[in-house]
């Protein structure tokens, strides 16, 4: 047990491979290696470590419609969001990262929380995420970068196991973002994470207490399961709304193509299912 | 020839005003006031000692006929408590713009701090000038800043004679420096947050200084952030300065608010916690492309600067 342990964490910090992508962070770092969002060169590089580790080994990631992603230019990435912690946002970003059609370097809109927490906050900035303001979003669309955002928000992430797979409350805000920016939206269904870390309850007293959004009671244990993450269509709208209720039909527009994303994605997870059934047994 | 015309520098005692005042002598006549000591700064500069709100710093203007005021004399909360401050800072500003006007002085730099933003963990990054002020929000001990530019903007609008320019710089460093920042900067051991290391911005003083002698001498009245773009987290600054962490505690923050308040470090103050955890990044763009200005030095000389004193 020791032996695998170590053994993995060798194969994380002696991987170079890495370095093939370096190129691709934004060129708009200082000289000490960050943005002004807080984003690190020297973090990215090892969190990246440990990312392509979890990425092709733990989570062993399939992608479909990588194609989708444009080579450059602004975009929003839509995804679902699930899974307690922020893993599918990093397993997104990756893959946009590795993308053979054209490699981009991400960056995630998180929590407004996130910055209070210790350690994760200064963390997830230094490896691309930035607090969900809208000024952030706007800035970073026109500095022509690829933006994560999950409208689900912690209502999302945070959801109980019972609930996985079931969309819930969208933000509007990414919609108005994408709207006065011009910029396409690639919706995004990820299926896997649901299963990775269990949430039975929300302790709303201790999370209160803890200035938290949420306090989940899970099993600390994360599930191995196999991540699929399947990219639709690039989405454009027009800035052309004077109704917030407009803005809605567009937002359920986005809902619905991510929702038909996860049911490919369940589709496909169930096939995979079969056939490793049908391969375990002529072994 | 045309004489050399006259401007008032408060806060003489100051490293940056000092460095402000050597390089406009040349072409200014300078009268130098500072609230604490009557500094020497050799002929040709005239000084005084002098309380903005006693009536005897109106015989200086009656005396001067100045042209323009550069005003960098402000109390820190390190300095003196909070009525007092509030007194030397926003009731003697106030007094120092209406002998501005009553006397027909035609330029005022006003030098104010990004602290005014105060440090939220939902700040946005590359906050501009239109950002609402809540450092008074935060904490008490820096009301007098966020009133100092909310007068000052008053003044702007309200008495556009005076041409008031309002500078936000970010954290200035480098030699005589002694805010907190740069104090943290050039001690052997600093105190940082347990598990918070925020984005910073540092602008060399010799920067300042001309940022502040390019704005006077340009006069484009208005409020201005300046910062160069470029960025560094708080522990790794610390560590570039060849300074050592020592790691407060940083949960519960009443734990870490009574460990400051134990310390009684004046290179970490109590109203400044949030500071050490939470970025205030500031866009200097505006600036930068009025006044056409660019830092010369770098990160890396505030850094090595500092090593040097270690």
């Amino acid at each position: 047990m020791a032996k695998t342990k170590q053994n993995i964490i060798s194969k994380i910090f002696n991987d170079n491979s890495i370095q093939d992508y370096v190129n691709v962070f934004p060129n708009r770092v200082g000289s000490q290696g960050f943005d002004a969002w807080g984003f690190n060169i020297k973090n990215m590089k090892n969190n990246m470590r440990l990312t392509k580790y979890m990425y092709e080994d733990f989570y062993k990631v399939e992608t479909v419609g990588l194609e989708n992603i444009p080579k450059e230019g602004r975009c929003l990435i839509i995804p679902n969001h699930s899974g307690q912690l922020p893993f599918d946002g990093m397993l997104v970003g990756y893959s946009l990262l590795t993308n053979p059609n054209g490699a981009r370097a991400p960056k995630a809109m998180v929590e407004r929380f996130l910055p209070t927490v210790p350690f994760i906050g200064n963390w997830l900035s230094s490896v691309g995420a930035v607090i969900g303001d809208p000024i952030n979003c706007e800035r970073m669309l026109d500095n022509e970068e690829a933006i994560i955002v999950f409208p689900e928000g912690v209502r999302g992430s945070n959801k109980l196991y019972k609930q996985r797979y079931q969309l819930q409350r969208f933000g509007s805000g990414f919609m108005h973002l994408a709207m006065k920016h011009n910029a396409p939206i690639i919706p995004a269904g990820i299926v896997g994470m649901e299963e990775t870390i269990r949430s039975y309850a929300d302790i709303k007293p201790l999370a209160k207490l803890l200035g938290m959004p949420v306090a989940p009671l899970v099993v600390p244990f994360i599930f191995p399961s196999k991540v699929f993450i399947y990219f639709g269509k690039p989405i454009y709208f027009k800035n052309d709304v004077h109704k917030e209720s407009d803005i809605k039909d567009r937002v359920d527009t986005v809902k619905a193509a991510i929702d038909d994303l996860l049911q490919q994605g369940l589709a496909r997870r169930e096939e995979y299912q079969r056939e490793q059934k049908e391969k375990n047994k002529k072994v | 020839m045309e004489p050399k015309k006259k401007i008032l520098v408060t806060g003489a005692a100051g490293a940056l005003a000092k460095k402000v005042i050597d390089k406009l002598k040349k072409d200014y006549k300078i009268v130098a006031v500072d609230f604490r000591t009557k500094v020497d700064l050799g002929i040709p500069v005239e000084s005084y000692k002098v309380d903005f709100n006693k009536r005897l710093f109106e015989d200086i203007f009656r005396e001067h006929h100045f042209d323009g005021i550069i005003h960098l004399g402000r109390i820190s909360a390190q300095e003196l408590n909070r009525f007092t401050r509030y007194n030397a800072n926003v009731i003697g500003t106030r007094k120092l713009f209406d002998l501005a006007r009553k006397y027909n002085v035609s330029k005022t730099l006003v030098m104010s701090t990004y602290f005014v933003y105060g440090a939220s963990p939902y700040n946005p990054s590359l906050l501009d000038e239109t950002t609402p002020l809540k450092a008074s929000e935060l904490t008490m001990d820096l009301v007098d800043s966020v009133e100092l530019e909310n007068l000052s903007t008053i003044y702007l609008y309200k008495h556009p004679e005076l041409n008031i320019t309002v500078l936000r710089p970010c954290n200035i460093a480098g030699p005589g420096v002694r805010n907190t920042f740069s104090m943290l900067l050039s001690e052997k051991r600093s105190p940082v947050l347990w598990g918070f290391s925020p984005l910073m911005q540092f602008i060399h003083i010799d920067d300042m200084r001309d940022a502040i002698c390019t704005a006077f001498e340009k006069n484009i009245p208005g409020v201005y952030n300046v910062a160069p773009d470029d960025y560094i987290g708080f522990q790794d600054a610390i560590k570039a300065a060849g300074s050592s962490p020592i790691q407060i505690p940083s949960i519960p923050p009443r734990l870490t608010e009574a460990v400051a308040k134990f310390l009684n470090w004046k290179s970490f103050p109590v109203y400044l916690i949030n500071y050490f955890k939470y970025p205030v990044i500031i866009d200097g763009s505006l600036f930068a492309k009025t006044f056409n200005f660019k830092p010369k030095k770098t990160l890396s000389d505030i850094f090595t600067y500092y090593k040097s004193l270690k």
